[in-house]
């Protein structure tokens, strides 16, 4: 294991594919010469030229549909969406061309593209960037949707990504570029399915996903230590499609289940996953499911209100304590 | 070009026509479902660019209204009718519909129904032929109104950014599903919006076979000959509205009169017989012949092809 950052993981999962295949290219704002604004890409235009670290121009639908367009002869593009506000714009060509094109060709083509974008609430960045996008995207069927929240997932998942036949969006977060955390040294490939066991307990499951596993973690910890409730947190890095038999498992054993997502809650991903444990394992529950999310606001730029506006660890043990009938 | 050759050339413009013209019936009959946006009028326009062009080597790209596109690249038009009828033999495997055709064996990369959706899908088709070194080129076939969206700027500055090997075709056809040009675009002369972007651009009539196919000859070699992107506007009419649920509400009878004195295959048709290399005869054999053809071949495959099964509703979606 290797104790690398975030940022680190990404670039070189790039670099390993880059060097093992002529034909995976990046693009992006600013991912060339200024080297990514998260340093995704650093050194890469330098060492693969201007023909596969394309420094784009700020037409994000445009630049997202000729990834798609290349990927069609056998290019592997990684695409750079600098903020997942902006990938908004190319919802058209993600949506109705990526996720669609192997299905409306009856499978003559397909889109084998990555699109990374970090979405999320970080310093005060106002309404138009700091919003997510994951719950729209991990509607669309043909798209596949993960998120990583550590290191090593960050590593693994665009490896796997890369590497998979079908258009994969990554979710990343604008406060976890600096997250450090162990990679293995070896080359590792990351399922994009399935879901992780954070920390296993007893009690109840703290479902969460990119930053809010890093929430539910410290909820469990004082849950833990201060009120001695021992809480699983199971780690949904993949969004789309989500684990089904993970979510069951985990329900199934604690018989309560919280989920902490930092969007909006209406037609969101707690929404889903509860959806899914009343299809999967209703009876098992000894307490209706909770979420625990975002208020239904354009995110404020005052930081007060931002702060106001976003759930954090202590909500997650506010909603465990309540479902618990002590609070 | 030989003689014969454009005799070839009017026997798939004949083709288009009546294929086009026997959509018409079996949609009325309800064969076929959805938005059907038919091709008569404009004929001269994919046959002058295919003829100067490589079919099945050189990609294409289109909008919704593609049938006769993919048939120019090679399709089997018995697989494009029995896409229409929705039929597991279709082209698309009956998954895709009219708007949606495909046949990637012969680099005909798909109609599109989102209008301007795949202009940075041919930069991205010419930027994957740029990296794997082939000398093919993609031709993008869209029409006038599809210029309005921004995909059009945001990728003419990009393939003249990056000398990407794309021919961009405007077929102009005077309308935006039922909004003239000159009422819905500041800049009615098409080739004019691409030269802020330093693309070479031309404007030709697109009812005259033999014109389409001098100026796409000298399109195709440019693109071609690694000099990047060029832009052809080919000044054309669809006689149909443009969709089936359209009345034609917009423009006068008289106008649709006009352009149908220029019609292409008229037009080719008098040449060839004024060069006497074809009769009247001939000609209205020749359309018997693909009449026959149509109804023998192409309707009775789809017609008697099987429906997908659908326990295979799902596959597709992923790899």
């Amino acid at each position: 294991m290797a104790e690398m950052m975030y940022w680190e993981a990404i670039r070189r999962a790039h670099d390993e594919e880059m060097a093992r295949d002529p034909l995976v290219i990046c693009m992006g704002e600013d991912i060339g010469v200024a080297g990514g604004t998260y340093k995704a890409t650093k050194g890469l235009f330098e060492k693969y030229g201007p023909l596969r670290v394309i420094d784009t121009p700020i037409s994000e639908n445009s630049f997202t549909g000729l990834g798609v367009g290349a990927s069609f002869l056998g290019v592997r593009p990684i695409i750079e969406i600098m903020s997942v506000n902006f990938a908004w714009l190319a919802t058209d060509q993600i949506i109705n061309t990526a996720a669609k094109v192997r299905y409306m060709s009856g499978g003559q083509l397909s889109a084998p593209v990555v699109i990374r974008s970090p979405g999320g609430t970080a310093h005060q960045l106002g309404a138009q960037h700091s919003a997510r996008m994951e719950k729209v995207f991990m509607g669309i069927a043909g798209l596949r949707v993960v998120t990583p929240s550590s290191p090593r997932q960050a590593y693994g998942l665009l490896k796997s990504a890369i590497r998979s036949d079908d258009p994969v969006f990554i979710n990343e977060h604008e406060l976890m570029y600096n997250m450090k955390g162990d990679v293995p040294e070896d080359e590792y490939f990351h399922p994009l399915e399935g879901s992780e066991v954070a920390r296993p307990g007893t009690d109840v499951t703290l479902f969460g996903y990119n930053i809010s596993v890093h929430w539910c973690l410290k909820a469990a910890e004082i849950l833990a230590k201060q009120h001695g409730i021992n809480a699983e947190v199971v780690d949904l890095y993949a969004l789309s499609p989500l684990d089904r038999q993970g979510i069951k498992r985990s329900v199934a054993k604690t018989h309560r289940a919280v989920i902490a997502e930092e969007d909006e809650g209406p037609v969101g991903v707690g929404a889903e996953i509860i959806a899914i444990i009343n299809e999967e394992c209703f009876f098992e529950l000894d307490a209706a499911p909770v979420r625990v999310h975002a208020a239904n606001v354009p995110i404020p730029y005052n930081h007060t209100l931002e702060q106001a506006a976003i759930p954090d660890h202590e909500d997650i043990v506010k909603a465990v304590l309540q479902l618990f009938g002590k609070a | 070009m030989k003689l014969d050759d454009k005799k070839r050339v009017l026997r798939a413009m004949v083709l288009a026509r009546r294929f086009e013209e026997r959509c018409y019936q079996a949609y009325i009959e309800r064969k076929i479902g959805g938005f059907l946006h038919l091709y008569p009028g404009q004929e001269a326009c994919v046959s002058g660019v295919m003829e100067a062009a490589r079919p099945g080597y050189d990609y294409v790209i289109t909008g919704y209204r593609d049938h006769v596109h993919a048939i120019q690249c090679g399709a089997d038009p018995k697989a494009v009718m029995a896409e229409l009828y929705g039929k597991e033999t279709g082209s698309s495997k009956g998954r895709g519909g009219s708007m949606h055709i495909f046949d990637a064996a012969h680099h005909f990369m798909g109609g599109y129904a989102l209008v301007g959706g795949p202009f940075p899908l041919a930069a991205g088709i010419a930027k994957g032929i740029q990296m794997k070194g082939g000398d093919e080129i993609c031709i993008c076939f869209l029409g006038d109104a599809a210029n309005n969206q921004g995909t059009f700027h945001e990728t003419m500055n990009m393939a003249k950014l990056w000398n990407l090997p794309v021919l961009f075709i405007c077929e102009n056809n005077q309308y935006g599903i039922g909004t003239a040009i000159d009422r819905s675009t500041a800049v009615v002369d098409q080739f004019k919006r691409v030269c802020g972007y330093g693309i070479e651009a031309a404007q030709c009539d697109g009812q005259d076979f033999d014109i389409v196919y001098e100026h796409a000859k000298a399109a195709v070699g440019h693109v071609r000959g690694h000099k990047g992107p060029y832009f052809l506007e080919v000044m054309t009419y669809r006689y149909r509205g443009h969709s089936m649920s359209d009345s034609r509400a917009y423009r006068t009878r008289e106008e649709e009169e006009l352009w149908k004195q220029r019609d292409p295959i008229f037009i080719l048709r008098d040449r060839l017989i004024d060069a006497g290399a074809l009769t009247p005869e001939a000609f209205a054999a020749l359309e018997k012949e693909i009449d026959a053809y149509i109804e023998n071949e192409v309707i009775k495959f789809a017609e008697e092809s099987p429906e997908p099964d659908v326990s295979e509703l799902e596959r597709y979606v992923l790899a």
